[in-house]
């Protein structure tokens, strides 16, 4: 499929392509640190994921909409105030659905299985009474829109590299509460061991409220990323959690290093393949290498090496 | 100061604990033996709350914590080392020990838990499951510690320990007791160390205890019989 470019040619498509995928594995990793943090600490498995990022979108969306007409002069701004509301908004709505539903749950991971599906079309429905069934789309403020040239062939998407920083620093402060906070600690253990955590002193049911609220929050900030490579509708949440699954289990659950390398090299593959093949073969090759790579790393890329 | 009256534990239809009446004196150090399968591990994990009660009371300072879970417990006064260890194995052993203050105010390590335990000062960055069993038993003690208790309950803190080990314990923990003022309820195979540690010991047979008396009227043979199949 590469016989008729030359190389130069190869590498700037390459290069776009990368560059174009940097908000897909914006998105993907922000879904999948959600997602993982979850099911590492409750061992539930968040199927409405998606519709978090989704409120996140719509929330990013009305931001927008309010901007523009009440506060024209602000509106470039806009976006950093949308993402902090849609953190919080998904971040409410987490800890409503973990105090009413999910903690009830706990032990039943079928159950709870079934609840987050059930969850999940009840916010479609939701959302398609609230926001009608069409799709909406945000206007990006004009300084985040067009690209910056590097060279003659290539050039680097604004928003694309907004996003991504944007989203490193996201992954850096989960790091920080993961790994050096009092709450960081706390989840840790109860992963390990729920009762033994109980047992030195750690509130495991606060900690688990926290948690999934956080990563429910996370999802809502993937939202208003999302809303730059795609528009909002009350089911586009369900077309991304299956790659956030296939993130997930390729990182190796539960280790932010992997979830990163992980959702790079699948949106990667996904880009760069996408301009050479349709779209559905561009999956179904990064299904098969990902299947290939499991096979012979059954933990993920990356597995943490201590005795059990 | 801590008490048990007509205390109850089953796991579903088949009753473990049989009414368990005892008090624990301020800085006495108890030590409750038992034949594998007696019901040691039941006890003390109830009393942590790890497992419900099914009946009767469990005071501390007189305070009723039978409906209370395991944080509120250890917020209480409580601290549990159990059997096998169970360090969080992934985490350091410094974050290992951080996790028991979580029910206090402070948030580093005191020194004096460090003194005690000079090890794990040194071993303070490595990886709690990458500790000897040894090192693991005294990381735990430090956790538990952490939480500044009242009262410090340990399973079988001897299980798989070599026995100049043992005999350390014993002072470690007796020297802990008069440092931190607490109790210590303890339960063991080991007749020996048993005798080395406590102020008094109680006898469990089947859930039920069947023998319980001051360490200096202890009769060694008769416990040796309890002990033996
Ligand atoms: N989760 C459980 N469900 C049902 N029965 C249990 C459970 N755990 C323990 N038992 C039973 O309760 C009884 C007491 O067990 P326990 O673990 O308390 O004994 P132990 O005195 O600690 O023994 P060991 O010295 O071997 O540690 C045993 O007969 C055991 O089979
Ligand atoms: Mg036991």
């Amino acid at each position: 499929m590469f016989e008729e470019y030359t190389m130069s040619e190869l590498t700037s498509i390459f290069a776009m392509q990368g560059f174009a995928g940097l908000i897909l594995f914006s998105v993907l990793v922000l879904m999948a640190l959600g997602l993982a943090i979850i099911f590492g600490q409750m061992g539930v498995i968040n199927m409405a994921h998606g519709e978090f990022m989704i409120l996140g979108a719509y929330i990013t969306y009305l931001t927008s909409i309010v901007f523009s007409e009440h506060l024209p002069d602000l509106f470039s701004g806009y976006f950093f105030l949308a993402m902090i509301l849609a953190f919080l908004g998904s971040f409410f709505l987490g800890a409503f659905v973990e105090w009413s539903m999910i903690r009830h749950l706990y032990k039943r991971p079928l159950d709870t299985l079934l609840a987050t599906w059930g969850l999940s079309l009840i916010l479609q429905q939701l959302y398609r009474t609230i926001f009608g069934a069409r799709e909406v789309g945000v206007s990006i403020p004009d300084w985040m829109m067009g690209s910056y040239p590097i060279t003659d062939l290539i050039e680097v998407p604004i928003n694309g590299i907004f996003v991504m920083v944007l989203t490193l620093f996201i992954s850096l402060g989960v790091y920080l509460i993961m790994f050096k906070s009092s709450l960081g600690k706390q989840t840790r253990a109860v992963v390990q061991n729920r009762d033994m955590a109980g047992a030195v002193g750690i509130n495991t049911e606060k900690v688990d409220r926290y948690t999934y609220a956080i990563g429910c929050g996370i999802a809502g900030i993937a939202g208003s990323a999302f809303t730059m490579i795609g528009s909002t509708g009350p089911t586009a949440g369900q077309l991304y959690i299956v790659d956030t699954f296939l993130v997930v289990v390729f990182g190796g659950a539960s280790n932010l290093l992997g979830t990163i390398a992980s959702a790079f090299t699948i949106s990667q593959a996904q880009s760069t393949l996408e301009f050479f093949l349709s779209g559905s073969m561009a999956k179904v090759l990064t299904l098969l290498t990902v299947v290939g790579i499991l096979m012979l790393l059954p933990q993920g890329l990356f597995a943490l090496k201590i005795r059990r | 100061m801590f008490e048990l009256k007509d205390y109850h534990v089953a796991y579903g239809q088949s009753e473990v604990i049989k009414n368990m009446n005892f008090t624990l004196n301020p800085k006495e150090i108890v030590a409750i033996l038992g034949r594998n399968g007696m019901g040691k591990t039941t006890l003390m994990k109830s009393l942590i709350g790890m497992i419900p009660s099914s009946k009767g009371s469990v005071t501390l300072q007189g305070k009723e914590l039978k409906a209370m879970k395991s944080h509120e417990r250890v917020a209480s006064g409580l601290g549990f080392v159990p059997q096998g260890r169970m360090v969080f194995s992934t985490m350091t052993v410094q974050e290992n020990i951080e996790t028991g203050l979580t029910s206090t105010k402070r948030n580093s390590v005191p020194d004096d838990i460090y003194s005690m335990f000079p090890v794990l000062q040194e071993m303070r960055k490595r990886r709690g499951g990458n500790l000897s069993g040894g090192q693991q038993q005294q990381l735990a003690i430090a956790r538990a510690l952490a939480s500044e208790p009242s009262v410090l309950l340990l399973d079988e803190p001897t299980e798989g320990i070599q026995p100049s080990i043992i005999k350390e314990m014993a002072k470690t923990l007796k020297q802990i007791r008069t440092q931190r003022n607490l109790s210590i309820i303890v339960s063991e195979q080991v007749l020996s160390f048993a005798l080395d540690i406590a102020d008094r010991i109680i006898v469990i047979e089947k859930g039920e205890i069947v023998l319980d008396t001051p360490r200096d009227a202890v009769d060694e043979s008769k416990i040796a019989a309890y002990l033996s199949v």
